[in-house]
């Protein structure tokens, strides 16, 4: 819905990033203004190559925000270094989008293509999911290298194990489609350990 | 006879007659000329009610049309494959003054103008021969018309391996042009033909002998007349033959591919990209012979239609009991940009061997919603990620093209051709 995918329909409530109205505009659009969504199941694109995907991605947003398009060289220079940190190997960036990519590869993606793009909101929908713990922690990596003051993330997850790698600043517990208790990096701690039961039975 | 009969004969006749008859020929051409004459009358004229005109209707290719005016007509600049053809052909006959002077060694060329008047063996053995061979199974008639009606064309003998001639033809007017290739490659030799233009009837006759290799890069763009084209090939052992034709938009469009691999361990592909909008009717039609053991073919076909443009797709694979072991493929696809558009695909198998492989296939759809939600997620407009999975799709039948550089020049078409669009 916040990235602007079609067949969901907005019924109350409103999102806006840097005070413009997101809801409004184009999936394209909310990219350009800095929202970014990293899939739980990144799709495959045969013939599409991952590096002219990525190139044309960023050279399109940079134009949507009156900026010059980036150079070839500067561009690879960029994705080269990017890549070496996600330990993601060049050839995978010749391929075509995700196709025959493993589930870490995927993900590793997605986390190329947020640490290229530079959004000032990412979303992670279950990144953890399907990945193991060495693919996990160079995900997490990733995105602490990303933190900054003024860029902020929405990590989704069911498990605790995650935010061993990515400290949470905030805890919501979400169930049944609302936020029901909100606090510190502790409370994800104590889900873990206690469960989610008794929660939901004060919520109840 | 039956009225339907008549009826076929009598549009065969005015057909006929609105064309000259070829004069002052060697007596073995004039042979094959009255033959086809005879077989044309005998065949009649396509009507919608045979079986392979059922999606197309061949009534604006089977008006009686005279020869268009070649009097110092301009041609349309040629801007196709990036250079100045070889040969260039307006209105059916070749003007010597547009035709690049040298051509590429270990290639001899001659007009067909010229070989019908001499006693050539290479003229006499394919002309007409494969055609006639073309129509075992399928009557054919729009080639027999060419056959004893044809004015002009190249005459291509490959005996090297460098060989690279690019034909050009425009249609200029509402006449008819009727132009016939003649090609062998001798063995082990090897030509790419690089075929741009449009002409109301075009006819190739392709033998490629034994070990010979044959690459045709077809280009059929721009605001053409109704044209019908027929490429009838025979391929001997070991042999390798390749058609690739990228067609975009145009009124009517039917191209014909026919070949026979008679030889063991011969190989033949065809592909095709066919891009068209608004009103373009594009027809490719396919039949492939299976007649020696051990041999492959391949039949790649990609449509990306919008507007209310029609693209139909007739593919047979069709295997004598003596060719064992075949490798028969075929895939026909489309994608449709809006709801007007169609896709007619026929794809048939006629296998008298016990111990082959042949697979067909086809879908139709729209675009990818996910694959457009991906790329649109990460800033790409709507626009250039639909022309990013239109090229995309196209690719698969390019990369049929052995030759990069030209693979390149179809792509860059079709970026061309979606630039258009909008």
């Amino acid at each position: 819905m916040l990235a602007g995918r079609d067949g969901y329909e907005v019924t109350g409530g409103s999102a806006t990033l840097n005070g413009e109205d997101v809801l409004d505009i184009d999936p394209e659009e909310r990219a350009a203004s800095g929202l970014f969504l990293a899939f739980q199941y990144p799709v495959e694109i045969p013939g599409v190559g991952n590096m002219t995907f990525l190139r044309t991605a960023v050279n399109s947003q940079r134009k949507a925000r009156g900026e010059d398009e980036i150079s070839a060289p500067d561009f690879l220079k960029l994705v080269r270094s990017k890549a070496k940190d996600l330990n993601i190997d060049m050839d995978m960036l010749k391929r075509p989008v995700n196709v025959g990519f493993s589930g870490g590869e995927k993900k590793r993606n997605e986390i190329l293509q947020m640490a290229v793009l530079e959004p000032s909101m990412c979303i992670l929908d279950e990144t953890d999911s399907g990945l193991d713990v060495d693919a996990m922690k160079l995900v997490a990596d990733g995105v602490n290298a990303l933190r900054a003051e003024d860029r902020g993330f929405l990590v989704i997850t069911h498990y605790q194990r995650l935010l061993d790698h990515i400290k949470p600043d905030v805890v919501h517990i979400l169930a049944n489609g609302r936020i029901v208790e909100t606090g510190g990096p502790d409370l994800a701690l104590k889900v873990e350990t206690e469960g989610y039961a008794d929660i939901l039975k004060d919520v109840a | 006879m039956s009225a339907l009969a008549d009826q076929k004969r009598l549009a065969a006749e005015a057909m006929l007659s609105a064309l000259p008859v070829p004069m002052e020929e060697a007596a073995w051409a004039h042979d094959v000329r009255a033959k086809a004459r005879a077989r044309l009358l005998n065949q009649g004229a396509p009507v919608r009610r045979d079986e392979y005109w059922k999606y197309t209707d061949p009534s604006k290719l089977n008006a009686p049309l005279s020869l268009a005016d070649t009097a110092a007509e301009q041609p349309v600049s040629s801007e196709a494959f990036g250079g100045q053809p070889d040969a260039w052909f307006v209105n059916g006959r070749l003007r010597a003054d547009l035709a690049k002077p040298s051509v590429a060694d270990g290639v001899a060329i001659s007009t067909f103008a010229e070989v019908v008047k001499q006693d050539i063996s290479i003229a006499r053995e394919i002309f007409g021969v494969l055609e006639v061979a073309g129509q075992e199974k399928v009557m054919r008639p729009l080639a027999v018309l060419n056959t004893a009606t044809a004015t002009d064309g190249l005459v291509i003998q490959a005996h090297g391996k460098a060989g690279r001639i690019h034909l050009h033809s425009d249609q200029i007017g509402d006449g008819a042009s009727v132009l016939r290739h003649l090609i062998r490659v001798e063995a082990g030799a090897e030509l790419t033909l690089l075929e741009s233009g449009s002409c109301s009837n075009a006819v190739m006759e392709v033998d490629v002998a034994e070990g010979g290799a044959f690459h045709h890069i077809r280009l059929q763009t721009g605001t053409r007349t109704p044209s019908a084209s027929h490429i009838f090939a025979r391929l001997h052992a070991s042999s390798q033959f390749k058609t690739f034709t990228l067609s975009a938009d145009g009124d009517l469009t039917r191209n014909e591919v026919v070949f026979d691999l008679v030889g063991e361990e011969a190989s033949g592909h065809v592909a095709g990209a066919v891009l068209a909008q608004a009103k373009s009717h594009i027809d490719n039609t396919v039949f492939v012979t299976h007649s020696a053991a051990h041999c492959e073919s391949r039949q790649v076909f990609k449509s990306v239609l919008a507007g209310q443009a029609k693209s139909v797709f007739q593919g047979k694979i069709f295997v004598r009991n003596s060719a064992q072991k075949t490798d028969g493929y075929q895939i026909s696809q489309s994608v449709l940009l809006n709801e007007g558009a169609e896709f007619l695909a026929k794809p048939e198998l006629e296998i008298y061997a016990d111990d082959v492989a042949c697979s067909h296939g086809s879908t139709t759809g729209a675009l990818d919603p996910t694959a457009m939600f991906y790329l649109r997620s990460r800033g790409v407009p709507k626009a250039e990620a639909e022309a990013m999975l239109i090229a995309a799709f196209a690719d698969e039948a390019i990369e049929e093209i052995a030759d990069e550089d030209l693979g390149d020049l179809m792509r860059e078409e079709v970026a061309r051709w979606m630039a258009s669009r909008s």
